[in-house]
């Protein structure tokens, strides 16, 4: 078999995958580069001088509390947002599983926030959450909590959790429903016989077999609450208060962007750069090798 | 130990579609009972409901005296066999089987007893710890034999078990059951569309159609006297030959008769100038021929049957018979040849072919 094409002029080709190429070179590994750069550079304030200071950026992100407190705040974050997304969200796919009446329209119903776009999540939750203006806040005072995520930083932690947590259920949804109903029904009228109750059934046997569902989801999860959150933190919060909604994707912006300490930001993306590559091959590595139960 | 016994059980779904419309069967303790009918007749959804994996509209559904229409399926003292096997994929064989016993909080010492048991009997010792995807069809179907047989239920329940084997493996396996049930004599219901199957197993057959029963019995006595057309189709392979009486050459052979059908099975036809007195002979020609070795299918098409008029409900195409011959020695295509059936061969029906006309 003829596999490769044949093109009549040696440039053809190349000419053919040059838009793409510049696409990415442009917009990926152009900015990449540039932090890169950017990375080992010291500015003044007013970007008048530049000087080159080797790894003097990252020496000092590593001595910083703040960078520090960033980065324990961002993993628990994700596992926080990982956890209860997943959780809540396999238990209404155990739910919607069910052959009952209407199934399709709450199984299309259920998977609609997923369209919903970060910064509009944000604004949703404030709306129910703020504590002057949020109608859910008010039963929570009524109930005598006192609620108030714009002075109280552990209050508004949660909050982003759960706007985050919200908008990934959809997602997570939609693969544990298809992961089970790739399970032959035959298998849980098996379990149903041979004596297992629900509970004991799911945690037997539905729960094991959807492991490689929950696994794969548990990457990608984690990648969305280290990256995709910026839009739901920003509006929500800005980070406050103080710092104690601050991610390590968010202390990128307001460091350099808000802050102007443009070799700092730099800096931290590289790290982050490197956190990226490290999950994108755990989860390439995952997809490619499939089941594992 | 335990016999079930089904009470006029119906099943009627909420769109009104009435899958099983009042099933009477007895089936006595240890006693093999086969469903057998073509696919959507009911019988998979009845076993379903003895199983407990699909509710009971109407009538009772008794299991060892105790009627188990509200009974979990985990309490009705029941193993089923499933068609596509069922195991659990992410467990090794030994807990596939153990799975059941544990859950009814057996000790861990007599699970290994009896599993190891039940992976003697089955041939299964050395792949014990081996996951179901590494095991054969032959291997799956056994382990989902264990997983029924260690927890020693008092009935065994079969859905299609063989008709994921290949042919030779669905023989050897087809014995393998009827060897282990007559063993541990074990009440058991097997659900098959196999009429060989049906007949080598059962020791009560029931045929089924369209949501009723169309014949209950002793394999054998509904094969010589089948009840209605449709078991007479439905049962024996090549099927009966099923014939009007109305037909010109018939009627004058049988004289009047109330019969609409009449019924001649292809290996009590004779290949004969004579005609038996009180018989059938008939004219045929002979338009395809199978040989099998043994024996011989010739297909022939009846001549004087001018306007083919075909006996409903079952003949198909009409004016077409077959004829079984021993040996391989057969008439040439397109040659006529006449043959004969016995007095006591001929099968009679009514004309709507629901009932048997004792002649």
């Amino acid at each position: 078999m003829q596999k490769q094409a044949i093109f009549q002029s040696r440039l053809l080709p190349y000419a053919l995958v040059a838009p793409q190429l510049a696409i990415v070179l442009i917009f990926f590994y152009w900015p990449a580069l540039q932090a890169v750069v950017q990375s080992f550079l010291l500015q003044d304030a007013f970007g008048l001088s530049t000087t080159f200071v080797w790894f003097d950026n990252y020496i000092e992100l590593f001595r910083d509390r703040a960078y520090f407190e960033a980065i324990v705040r961002t993993f628990l974050f994700s596992f926080a947002i990982a956890l209860s997304s997943l959780s809540f969200a396999l238990l209404l796919a155990v739910m919607a599983d069910k052959p009952l009446r209407g199934s399709m329209l709450y199984r299309t119903l259920l998977i609609w926030p997923y369209a919903v776009a970060p910064p509009v999540v944000g604004v949703l939750w404030i709306f129910m959450l703020h504590p002057s203006l949020g109608v859910l806040a008010r039963y929570l005072r009524a109930m005598g909590i006192d609620w108030n995520p714009l002075l109280d930083g552990d209050q508004a932690a949660a909050l982003i959790i759960l706007a985050a947590a919200w908008k990934q259920i959809s997602y997570n949804f939609l693969f544990f429903l298809a992961g089970l109903q790739a399970i032959p029904r035959s298998v849980f009228e098996a379990a149903a016989i041979d004596g297992a109750r629900p509970m004991r059934r799911f945690w037997t046997v539905t729960f094991p077999l959807l492991s490689p569902t929950i696994f794969f989801l548990l990457v990608v999860n984690i990648v969305y609450a280290f990256f995709d959150t910026f839009g739901i933190i920003d509006t929500m919060t800005r980070g406050g208060p103080g710092t104690s909604t601050v991610t390590l994707v968010y202390k990128v912006y307001s460091d350099g962007l808000l802050g102007g300490n443009l070799g700092s930001s730099a800096a931290q993306s590289v790290i982050l750069m490197v956190m990226v590559i490290v999950l994108t091959g755990i989860q390439f590595r995952f997809v490619e090798r499939k089941v594992t139960y | 130990m335990a016999n079930v016994t089904l009470r006029n059980v119906r099943k009627t779904y909420p769109g009104g579609f009435e899958a099983i419309k009042g099933v009477n069967v007895d089936v006595a303790d240890g006693q093999f009972c086969v469903l057998v009918g073509p696919s959507g007749c009911g019988k998979s959804t009845l076993l379903r409901m003895v199983a407990g994996l699909e509710t009971v509209t109407g009538g009772e559904i008794d299991i060892g005296g105790r009627v188990v229409n509200q009974v979990e399926p985990a309490d009705r003292d029941i193993a089923m066999v499933f068609q596509n096997y069922a195991l659990y994929p992410h467990m090794s064989v030994f807990n596939n089987m153990a799975y059941g016993l544990r859950n009814r909080g057996m000790k861990e010492a007599e699970v290994k007893t009896r599993v190891d048991e039940a992976a003697r009997v089955l041939e299964l010792t050395p792949m014990l710890e081996r996951k179901p995807r590494q095991l054969s069809g032959g291997q799956r179907q056994r382990v989902a034999m264990g997983r029924a047989i260690v927890r020693q239920p008092k009935v065994f329940l079969f859905d299609e078990p063989l008709s994921n084997l290949d042919a030779k493996l669905r023989i050897a396996m087809r014995v393998e059951i009827r060897k282990l049930q007559r063993r541990l004599n074990t009440t058991s219901i097997y659900v098959t569309h196999d009429q060989l199957e049906a007949m080598t197993l059962a020791d009560v057959l029931v045929v089924m159609n369209g949501g009723e029963v169309e014949q209950i019995g002793n394999p054998l006595a509904i094969y010589e006297k089948p009840a209605t057309t449709f078991v007479a189709s439905f049962i024996g392979a090549p099927p009966m030959n099923l014939m009007p009486t109305r037909a010109d050459e018939i009627k004058s052979q049988l004289g009047s008769t109330e019969a609409g059908i009449l019924g001649i099975r292809p290996e009590d036809f004779v290949i004969t100038d004579q005609t038996p007195a009180g018989g059938i002979a008939l004219p045929l020609t002979v338009e395809a021929i199978e040989r099998v070795g043994a024996e011989t299918f010739v297909y022939g098409a009846r001549d004087q049957d001018e306007q083919r008029v075909a006996a409903t409900p079952g003949e198909l195409p009409p004016g077409e018979v077959i004829v079984r011959i021993p040996g391989s020695e057969a008439p040439p295509i397109g040659a006529r040849i006449r043959v004969a059936a016995l007095r006591q061969k001929l099968h009679l029906f009514s004309g709507d072919g629901r009932t048997r006309l004792e002649a």
